[in-house]
Order: structure tokens, then C-alpha cells, then sequence
């Protein structure tokens, strides 16, 4: 998808998908047939620019077609960029903008208490998403309100888009951070598919305060020159590394 | 029209509307610790469970607004103007480019606002919103505008952003002529040939105060209340460009983008005649009484009685 568009973010694409196919394989709660029910569990990628991630998903589920995303970043496509709840079923938010994604993932988990709805809200951030003063807002009000039905999965790769982290503003325990604020904290291997699913679970059945799984991730996993390279966070491989990458990853 | 003398602030109408909106259970009210300020602490001291605190945070108040509308619920967000202003790229992405129906009031607009000095003085929120696509933006006059053109937001499919005015204004409108009011409408105030000014917010006022005067030098003068800035009642500007020949706009806001500018873009590509704007001239406020400040930067009535005198002039020798 990134390589035939020539442009993309495959590095946080790669970081993220284990915790997609955890969400949407275990407690995500929704309809393939009926994207826009308005009672399915939502689920808020903040950080959009791993869209492909998202996009592969919702094609697995067969929500999007081959076709919708072979067009991805073209004019006129379903997939954009940036994933965008005006131009794609099953997305639930209209990223691109980092920092925002907690915050109406906070609107939603309110607006779902208001409706004695038993919907829970899940929200994908990026670490580097963290530096974003917003998001600091979002997790004091989320205690605040009590938000139990809120839940935010935070992609812990340690790679901003110019650098590392630690050279760009490494941010240190996000989890405790997190904690100070109220919110329970699961921290996990987030590419260990059994921590995963057991984190979404406890994360799912914590219904009093929102809870936050601070995935340690690695930044293009499962491609080996990807693999916690900076370089990879929005850079579409070339067909040499296509190719290798497809091999490496089947 | 005759006005009562009672006069009334449209912050005021704002609050008075949300209550009338209540009774649809979609209707939720977002306030950034200043709800004494616009007003909306009317509505959570009736409604608490549908009011929603969100503390000294402006950014996280707009994508959560967004969140809500998203999952079917009406939010009116309001804070002071200029504090919108910090959430503007929120506005924009979170809540106008995914098409959410959220409806924001800034409060305290204009150097009306007075002693807090110009740091509370938002001078170009019209201007910033109208370029948001989809955005519907308003600055209603008085108390009872305020509220009818708040409670049409209930209908609305856009978002959109209402700027009201701290202080107390003679009331332009009555219960009956407030009815005949509409969004993206301009509304005559009263009727005149020579000039017609139009005019939003508390100019309103100033623009009737500076026909009066005109009136006694036998000038006839259209007073507008121009309440929706975006979008732009272009029929009704095209009529008056036609019937008086030149316009005099009348804001409490910079001439930079707002009501002039908009007027200004319209009559440049439809029908060019002579515009004189009243404005802030590119500058800030300060603290000051409100009669003051708005005597130092030349936007009271005798600033429009100036404007209709020198935009005569140019349409007279062109």
C-alpha cells in the first residue's frame, strides 16, 4: 500500500498492528456488516499517520476493498492519508493531527455514559504523541469524569519522526505519568500476542477508571532494516525493499 | 422599529437560549471554567448531568465537543473569545473538517470588554473562523438576537461559531422583531438610500446612534444588522450596492478579514462601488472604559458618522 502510493508511514504502521489485530480479534465490539452502528465499541487511531495499519485491518474485516486500498493516498480515495471518519467506514475519527485523538476518544466515553451505553472507547496514541500538551489535558479530565469505559493503547516505539525519542524529547515513564493521573497502567510487550490479548481484557473489564496499555513496541517490526530505524517513519520502500520486506514478513 | 429602552448584553441571550434548548435531550453544554462569564452556568444549574466541566483547557473542550457530536449529541462550547483562539487548529481539524455539528460561543469579544486590557480583547476570532470551510459564523447585536440565532442552531447542520459581547447595549430588537431574523440573513434595521451601513455586534448600535445624526443633516440612512458574517447575505448586500451606491461597515473587530473584509471581497468581484470600513485599524487594544477605548480606536458612532461622510463623497466624485 505505502510502496505503490510512494509515500507513508510504514515504521509506525508496523509498531501498531500487533495491537489493532489484538483489539479487533478479541473485546472490539462492532458489526463488518453495519460499520456506522451506533452502538459499536470505537476505536480512535490518534496517531493517523499509521493509517496503513488501520486501512489492513479494516480490508481483512472486509470492510474496505482491494480496490479502496490499492487507492490509498490518491485523489478522490476512500483511504486517505491520514485515516478520516468522513471518507473511510469503521474509522471512527479524523486524524493527522497528533494530540487530539484522547480527547474526542474522552468526548465519545462521555457521550456513551450520558446513554447508559455499555460502549467502550479505545484510543491509540503514539509515544512521541505524549510531547503534545493535549493529551495531558484529555488524561486529568478523563479521571476527572470517571471515564471507566475509556482506554488508550499507547504505541511505545521510541522514535519521533526526525529521530529517537531520547535526541527529540524522550518523555520517560509514560506510565507512571499516566498513573499520577489516575488512570490504571498495563504495561506490556506489545508484540507478544498473549500480553496483548490479556491486557485489551483487563483493560475491557476495568469499567471503574480508564486505563492506559503502554505497549513497548519496536518501529517497523518484522522488517529487519525497518526495524527501530528512524528513517522508516514516513518513507515508502523502494521495490528492492518491497520486496525483501514481503518476504520477511510472510 | 422602535427599540424598548431596556437594554441587554448578548452573552445574556446565550444562556437564555441554551435553556430553551434543553427539552432536546441531544442538547450538551461544554464550558472552560468561565461559565458565570458567557453564561452557560444557567444551563448547569438546571441541567448539571448534561454539563460538562472541563477545567482551564480549551483544546481538550473542542475534540471532546467533537467526540460527542460524533456519538449524537448537540455540544455548545463556550468559553471567552480569545481563548477559542488557542484551540483554533482544534477547531479546524477536530471539529469543521470531519463535518461535526458543534456550535461554539466566544464570549467577550471585541475591545467592548474593556478594562481587562487587550489580552482579553479578541479582535480577530470573525475573521480566523470565516476560513474554515463550512463554518457558520455570527456576532448577534443584543440579548434577544442572541438567543433566536442560538436557538436556530438547533437545526443547523453546520458547525459554526457565535461570538457574543460582554457588556449591556440598547436592545435593537423587540419579542416580536426578533422573529423575523435568520441565519445567514441580513436584517434591516432601518431603511435609507444615501448609505448603507452594515453592521454586527455591538455597532449595531452605534450604527443606529450615527444614522440618527445623519438623519438631521438629511442624509437617509440603511442601518443592517449583519449578524451572520459567514455565510454572507450577498443578496441583500448586492441590493443595497445597487439602491445606495456605497457601504460604510461598522465592527467591533480588526478591518483585517471580519465583516469589511468579507463585504470588501464581495462587492470587489461583484459590483465595485465605494466601501469605507470601521474597524480596529491594525492594532491592539488596552485597558480602558468602553466608551473610551472605543473613542481611541475610532470605532463609535462618530467614527461611522465619519465613514458615511467620506464614502458620500467618493461615490458623489468618483
Amino acid at each position: 500500500m505505502v510502496h505503490k502510493a510512494g509515500s507513508g508511514h510504514p515504521g509506525g504502521s508496523l509498531s501498531a498492528i500487533d495491537l489493532i489485530v489484538g483489539l479487533y480479534g478479541t473485546e472490539f465490539r462492532f458489526r463488518k456488516d453495519d460499520p456506522n452502528w451506533e452502538d459499536r465499541d470505537r476505536f480512535i487511531m490518534s496517531k493517523g499517520h499509521a493509517s496503513p495499519a488501520v486501512y489492513s485491518m479494516l480490508h481483512n474485516l472486509g470492510i474496505l476493498t482491494k480496490e479502496d486500498i490499492d487507492g490509498f493516498r490518491t485523489l478522490g480515495s476512500t483511504c486517505q492519508g491520514h485515516v478520516d471518519m468522513k471518507w473511510t467506514d469503521g474509522v471512527d475519527f479524523s486524524a493527522g493531527s497528533l494530540g487530539m485523538g484522547l480527547s474526542f476518544g474522552l468526548g465519545c466515553a462521555i457521550a456513551a455514559k450520558m446513554d447508559n451505553s455499555d460502549r467502550n472507547i479505545w484510543v491509540m496514541i503514539g509515544d512521541g504523541e505524549t510531547q503534545e500538551g493535549q493529551i495531558w489535558e484529555a488524561a486529568m479530565a478523563a479521571d476527572f469524569h470517571q471515564t471507566g469505559n475509556l482506554n488508550v493503547i499507547i504505541d511505545r516505539n521510541r522514535i519521533q519522526n526526525d529521530d529517537f525519542m531520547e535526541v527529540q524529547m524522550e518523555i520517560g515513564d509514560i506510565g507512571k505519568k499516566f498513573e499520577s493521573f489516575g488512570w490504571k497502567i498495563i504495561e506490556i510487550d506489545g508484540h507478544n500476542m498473549t500480553e496483548v490479548i490479556n491486557a485489551i481484557r483487563v483493560a475491557t473489564n476495568e469499567k471503574n477508571i480508564p486505563c492506559a496499555i503502554v505497549a513497548h513496541t519496536v518501529k517497523g517490526k518484522g522488517v529487519s532494516f525497518m526495524e527501530n530505524n528512524p528513517s522508516f517513519h514516513g518513507k515508502a520502500p523502494n521495490d528492492e525493499e518491497l520486496k525483501l520486506a514481503l518476504e520477511e514478513l510472510s | 422599529m422602535s427599540a424598548p429602552s431596556t437594554g441587554g448584553a448578548s452573552r445574556d441571550g446565550y444562556g437564555s437560549a441554551l435553556l430553551k434548548l434543553a427539552k432536546d435531550p441531544r442538547v450538551v453544554v461544554l464550558e472552560a471554567d468561565l461559565g458565570k462569564s458567557t453564561k452557560s452556568c444557567l444551563f448547569r444549574a438546571e441541567y448539571p448531568e448534561r454539563t460538562v466541566s472541563m477545567g482551564i483547557a480549551e483544546q481538550n473542550m473542542m475534540l471532546v465537543s467533537a467526540g460527542m457530536a460524533s456519538s449524537g449529541k448537540i455540544p455548545f462550547a463556550s468559553t471567552f473569545a480569545i481563548f477559542t483562539e488557542r484551540a483554533f487548529e482544534q477547531v479546524r481539524n477536530g471539529i469543521a473538517r470531519p463535518g461535526l455539528v458543534v456550535h461554539i460561543c466566544g464570549s467577550h469579544g471585541g475591545i467592548h470588554t474593556g478594562t481587562d486590557g487587550s489580552s482579553a480583547q479578541s479582535i480577530e476570532d470573525l475573521a480566523i473562523y470565516r476560513t474554515i470551510p463550512n463554518m457558520t459564523v455570527m456576532h448577534p447585536c443584543d440579548d434577544l438576537s442572541a438567543e433566536e440565532l442560538t436557538i436556530q442552531l438547533l437545526n443547523h447542520d453546520k458547525p459554526s461559531y457565535t461570538r457574543t459581547a460582554r457588556n449591556k447595549v440598547p436592545r435593537i430588537y423587540n419579542e416580536e422583531t426578533v422573529k423575523q431574523i435568520k441565519i445567514g440573513k441580513g436584517n434591516i434595521i432601518s431603511h435609507g438610500n444615501d448609505v448603507a451601513i452594515l453592521a454586527c455586534g455591538v455597532m449595531v448600535n452605534e450604527a443606529k446612534l450615527a444614522a440618527n445624526e445623519l438623519s438631521e443633516n438629511g442624509v437617509n440612512v440603511c442601518v443592517v444588522d449583519m449578524h451572520t458574517i459567514k455565510p454572507l447575505d450577498g443578496k441583500l448586500i448586492e441590493e443595497l450596492a445597487k439602491k445606495c451606491g456605497c457601504i460604510v461597515t461598522a465592527e467591533d473587530h480588526s478591518v483585517i478579514g471580519g465583516l469589511g473584509g468579507s463585504v470588501a471581497e464581495f462587492l470587489s468581484k461583484n459590483i465595485p462601488i465605494p466601501l469605507e470600513m470601521v474597524g480596529v485599524d491594525d492594532r491592539f487594544g488596552e485597558s480602558g472604559g468602553t466608551s473610551e477605548l472605543m473613542s481611541e480606536l475610532d470605532i463609535n458612532s462618530d467614527s461611522i458618522v465619519n465613514a458615511v461622510n467620506r464614502v458620500i463623497k467618493r461615490k458623489l466624485q468618483p
